[in-house]
């Protein structure tokens, strides 16, 4: 690990001044950036600590929706009674992420800043164009179970790995920040998190020094809510593929369907051509296979991830029956 | 006194049966549990001295080729760095089981991506890792071999073996089976990394160590040093598991030894978990062809099981996949064979049941799908062929309970409620399916010595053997408690220490047997000793809760003791018993899987094994075994997979959250059961090995069931979702 110095921020204007520094970077868990920077995949200077910031508040909005501050753990999140009986999308996504010790510490804004699972970002004598701009991408042409299906690059085919962010982008969350002027701003989810294109390093659309404030959750969307998790063991894996569908029905068709998926992108992803096929529609097998067939028309498979483009399908099948109480797909 | 005893001829006595304590065979605690939980056990990686240095390992990045040039002045210019450690003698891999000599050494030429070529040494740990990550090595790359797919093989002459003909039997068989199974690497993955701490006094070396055979360790240290085993001292009394990994001297110690000599101060090298999976021994990536003929009744007429492994130029090591194929079932023609690739990957070694836990669960699958072929029960067809006595051999099983173990794991898991038709049993979007298979491990006898001393406040047993966290501290201090008449508190069993009598180490499953027979032998001399003081026979004498009894009339032990404590050795060998019978234990596993018909989720819902494996020296730490054995088995059908790149030969899930073993989530309810049995070819307590046969097989329930819930024959294991998705409906 590289020395860093330590600033411990009393009030966001600090910390958003401290971290304005060169290779400054804020720690909340810690949960990721520790790990991170033992293995020197990432290597700050400083470390502004936001800990003490008054962020942990979780508060009814004007408009009826709620407002959750970035440094609320995602054990409280999860167990918060307004977001279980309101956004059961968003409880249901945090219980499946990681371990209770670890959603212990993790936080709101640090959820949606945590770093891609790719094997070749953690290692260090591996060329990735993430840790290292330029350098290649060693994932292509290597072991890609973990890899993106969608929005891809030829630079990067890292996937984002937060199930939180999923069901906050289909909430369409917006999230606050503070930046240098000590101004606040939102920005909307589906903004939030960047496509690798060729700047893969380049993950979200914060400024230098600006920092997570909160994350807002419009009024509840009612309907049902499902989170859909596939991995490869029962607990404590990376999602393969993870769905967060919200559905409401209008009489025997579908009101309002919203959907989002992880484990297939650099990215929350969202089709809304999707769901507005599925709007008014009676919800049927073919119906969804329309859908999947929307939002898979351009994914494309490493080798090693093929399978991901069936198993997004059959999931996103499974869900949207359980969502729109459509019964077993066949 | 030694009691020394070449085990030539069964056991005719039985003599553990006619004790008095009532100790043995209970489920009593680990004398060493609450130091455990209480943090007071001290690992290897926790020993602390006042000047230690802190050394942190530099990997080869390149799969082959020279090292050109280390440029240290760099690294040693950072702070807090002590010195750039590039000593010759660095051991290129760890050593064997029981190699007892120095494996490869050497950092001028690279085997593998991940080959230890350098020890950067700090004045905290964060700075030799700092170093580490930092130090500037050119090489000069030569063509490496990387996938054991694509590299030329050979057949070794004493892997090969046949009888009858088998390719005749294949053509003219009524039911014939001919299919390749895959299996991945696998890591130990004991919880604890591998850890020395080294300190010099003089010519002596001390290190703090996680191994798991001593008196091999020690030679294999002081010859990697060369230097006399004689100044060398182990210590490893607490090892956080070991699974294999741990049975041969591994990088971190010499170059813990090298840099503590060089800078005259203790050194500690711990190995981060990335460094474990791309340096220490892995079970290599195995293929496995199984042919079967049988007749129309379900006797299998023809057996054939060939395999192909690999490891590093030179290493001799080639997982033993069919050690248990010659006599599981009979069959008149058979054919058995290996072929090994040499490529440029982490070296291939021990792991949790080397040959078995591959071998058998493949075979097991063949079964079960010659079984589906025959239009049998899977159960009634292992039950029809198993042999009498070996097959090919004119000696006897010393004893063979796999037809028992496979009926009462049956009648207790309930097979007969199995649905034999694939895909018929749902509920909602599960498929339900039920699978069995037979456990079988051979069993090892070796060499070992215990010391026992007994004074008036009770008895203190002294070996080099280790506790991996298998119960060795529980047994030993049963055995000695169980003979001397001593309740378990008044017994303390001292282990991990090259300066007490050598043991046999833990591995193979031979641990216990070995390990307890010497300490069984020093209870015999004890007894015939004290027998001695009271003028009467050992067979008349009876020991319980500290008193003598003999010709009616009681003797405190203690007084009998008096000032001048009581010694004896016991020094079992093996001898010729071998000759006389052959050896191994069995037992049965059943499981019961749901399949998720979307998404190809496998969950194991329940699992019972059934196992004989001889005298059952702790009901409890035998359990353990088991439980750990049927959990690996569940790793090894569904999680379990060392990614290697093909470019390059490194790891690509080289720590815990990639690598996937079971969690808690993954393991459902599990039972284990135990046969009544006692061996008397084994040793004199009747107790055979029990630590690895859990999962030899374990894995076979799994996969077999899922083709009982789905109709998928999983050919490649692990049986991951995507390779079941493309036949779900």
């Amino acid at each position: 690990m590289r020395d860093f110095t330590y600033d411990r921020a009393a009030a966001t204007s600090d910390a958003v001044a401290s971290a304005s520094d060169e290779g400054a970077s804020f720690i909340a868990g810690g949960t990721n950036l520790l790990d991170l920077m033992k293995l020197e995949v990432m290597a700050p200077e400083k470390l502004v600590d936001i800990n003490r910031l008054d962020l942990h508040d979780i508060e009814e909005t004007d408009t009826g929706g709620l407002r959750v501050g970035a440094l609320v753990s995602n054990s409280d999140l999860a167990a918060d009674r307004r977001v279980r009986r309101d956004y059961a999308v968003l409880s249901r996504a945090l219980l499946s992420g990681a371990s209770g010790q670890l959603r212990n510490k993790a936080t709101t804004g640090g959820n949606l800043l945590q770093r891609t699972r790719c094997y070749y970002f953690y290692d260090t004598a591996m060329p990735c164009n993430k840790r290292q701009p330029g350098s290649g991408c060693a994932a292509i042409g290597g072991q890609t179970r973990l890899h993106a299906i969608l929005g891809a690059s030829e630079h990067c085919i890292a996937t984002h790995p937060s199930d939180m962010a999923v069901a906050m982008r289909a909430l369409d969350a917006e999230v606050e920040v503070e930046g240098t002027d000590g101004a606040r701003r939102t920005i909307q989810m589906a903004e939030f998190h960047r496509l690798p294109g060729d700047t893969p390093a380049v993950e979200t659309v914060l400024k230098a020094g600006e920092l997570i404030t909160a994350v807002i959750l419009p009024p509840p969307p009612g309907g049902r809510h499902v989170y859909r998790k596939v991995r490869d063991r029962a607990s404590y894996a990376f999602a393969l593929v993870s769905v967060a569908a919200v559905a409401r029905m209008d009489g025997d068709s579908i009101g309002d369907v919203r959907l989002a998926f992880g484990g297939v992108a650099h990215k929350p992803w969202r089709d809304d051509r999707a769901e507005a096929l599925m709007k008014g529609k009676a919800p049927s097998d073919a119906l969804f296979d329309e859908a999947a067939d929307l939002i898979l028309a351009d994914a494309r498979g490493q080798g090693g991830n093929d399978f991901k483009i069936p198993l997004l399908r059959r999931t996103l099948k499974a869900a949207l029956s359980e969502a729109t109480q459509m019964g077993e797909p066949q | 006194m030694t009691l020394h005893l070449k085990l030539d001829n069964p056991d005719e006595e039985n003599r553990l049966d006619h004790m008095a304590q009532g100790v043995i065979g209970t489920g009593a605690n680990r004398p060493d549990g609450a130091l455990k939980v209480s943090g007071q056990a001290t690992y290897a990686a926790e020993w602390q001295r006042p000047d230690m240095a802190y050394g942190v390992l530099v990997r080869a990045t390149v799969p082959a080729g020279k090292v050109e040039k280390i440029d240290a002045s760099a690294v040693e210019a950072m702070p807090g760095i002590v010195k750039v450690i590039t000593d010759p003698k660095l051991l290129r891999v760890p050593a064997q089981g029981m190699a007892d000599a120095a494996p490869a050494q050497g950092n001028d030429e690279v085997l593998y991506f991940g080959q230890p070529i350098a020890l950067v040494v700090g004045d905290s740990f964060e700075a030799a890792r700092h170093g580490a990550n930092h130090l500037s090595v050119s090489y000069l790359p030569q063509e490496a071999r990387l996938d054991p797919d694509a590299v030329q093989t050979e057949r070794p002459e004493g892997k090969q073996s046949s009888q009858g003909d088998l390719d005749g039997v294949m053509k003219t068989a009524p039911v014939t089976l001919d299919e390749v199974w895959t299996t991945p690497g696998h890591n130990s993955s004991a919880m604890e990394p591998h850890a020395s701490m080294a300190e010099w006094d003089g010519d002596r070396l001390t290190l703090h160590g996680s191994y798991q055979m001593l008196k091999y360790n020690r030679n294999e240290l002081a010859d990697s040093l060369g230097i006399d085993p004689k100044n060398v001292r182990i210590l490893s009394p607490y090892v956080g598991g070991g699974f294999g990994s741990k049975l041969g001297i591994s990088p971190e110690a010499v170059a813990a030894a090298l840099a503590a000599r060089d800078l005259g101060r203790p050194v500690r090298v711990v190995m981060p978990r990335q460094q474990v999976f791309e340096t220490i021994t892995h079970r290599a990536q195995c293929r496995q062809r199984i042919r079967l003929a049988a007749d129309e009744t379900g006797k299998l007429l023809g057996i054939g099981h060939d395999n192909r492994v690999y490891n590093l130029p030179d290493e001799g090591f080639a997982e033993p996949v069919t050690q248990a194929t010659p006599f599981t079932y009979a069959a008149e023609n058979r054919a058995i064979g290996q072929e090994v690739a040499t490529i440029n990957r982490v070296i291939a070694g021990s792991v949790r049941a080397p040959g078995e836990a591959i071998g058998v669960p493949i075979f097991e699958n063949a079964m079960d799908e010659m079984a589906e072929k025959l239009g049998m029960d899977p159960l009634e067809f292992r039950l029809k062929n198993i042999p009498e006595t070996p097959p090919g051999q004119d000696i006897p099983f010393s004893s063979n309970m796999l037809a028992e173990a496979l009926r009462d794991g049956a009648e207790k898991f309930g097979w007969d409620k199995r649905n034999p038709t694939p895909g018929a049993v749902q509920e909602g979007e599960w498929l339900i399916g039920m699978g069995m298979a037979s456990a079988v491990r051979v069993n090892m006898l070796m060499e070992s010595k215990a010391r026992i001393t007994l004074t008036a406040e009770g008895a203190t047993v002294e070996t080099d053997m280790t506790d991996i966290g298998t119960g060795t501290y529980a047994i030993l201090t049963q055995i000695a408690g169980e003979l001397l008449g001593l309740p378990m508190e008044k017994v303390t069993t001292k282990l991990g220490d090259t300066d007490l009598p050598p043991g046999s180490g833990s591995g193979g499953s031979f641990g216990a047997a070995s390990s307890g027979t010497s300490v069984y032998l020093a209870a015999m001399e004890l007894r015939r000793q004290i027998a001695d003081k009271l003028d009467c026979d050992e067979a008349d004498l009876t020991l319980k809760d500290g008193q003598a009894i003999a010709a009616n009339k009681t003797h405190a032990l203690a007084d009998l003791v008096g000032e001048t404590p009581f010694e004896a050795e016991g020094h079992i060998e093996p001898g010729d018993i071998a000759s006389k019978a052959f050896q191994a234990t069995f037992g049965s596993h059943f499981a019961e899987v749901a399949v998720n018909r979307h998404t190809g989720e496998t969950r194991v819902r329940r699992m019972l094994g059934t196992f004989a494996c001889g005298r059952v020296l702790n009901e409890k730490t035998a359990r353990s075994q088991c439980l750990g054995g049927m959990t690996f088995g569940i790793g090894m059908a569904l999680t379990e997979e060392m990614l290697f790149d093909t470019r390059d030969g490194h790891v690509v899930n080289n720590d815990f959250a990639e690598y996937h073993l079971p969690v808690n989530l993954d393991v459902p309810k599990l039972e284990v059961h135990f046969l009544q049995e006692r061996d008397p070819y084994a040793n004199p307590m009747q107790a055979k090995g029990i630590g690895e046969l859990g999962i030899c097989g374990a894995a076979a329930a799994v996969t077999n069931a899922i083709h009982n819930a789905t109709g998928v024959r999983i050919r490649d294991y692990p049986a991951t979702l995507d390779k079941i998705l493309p036949y779900l409906p």
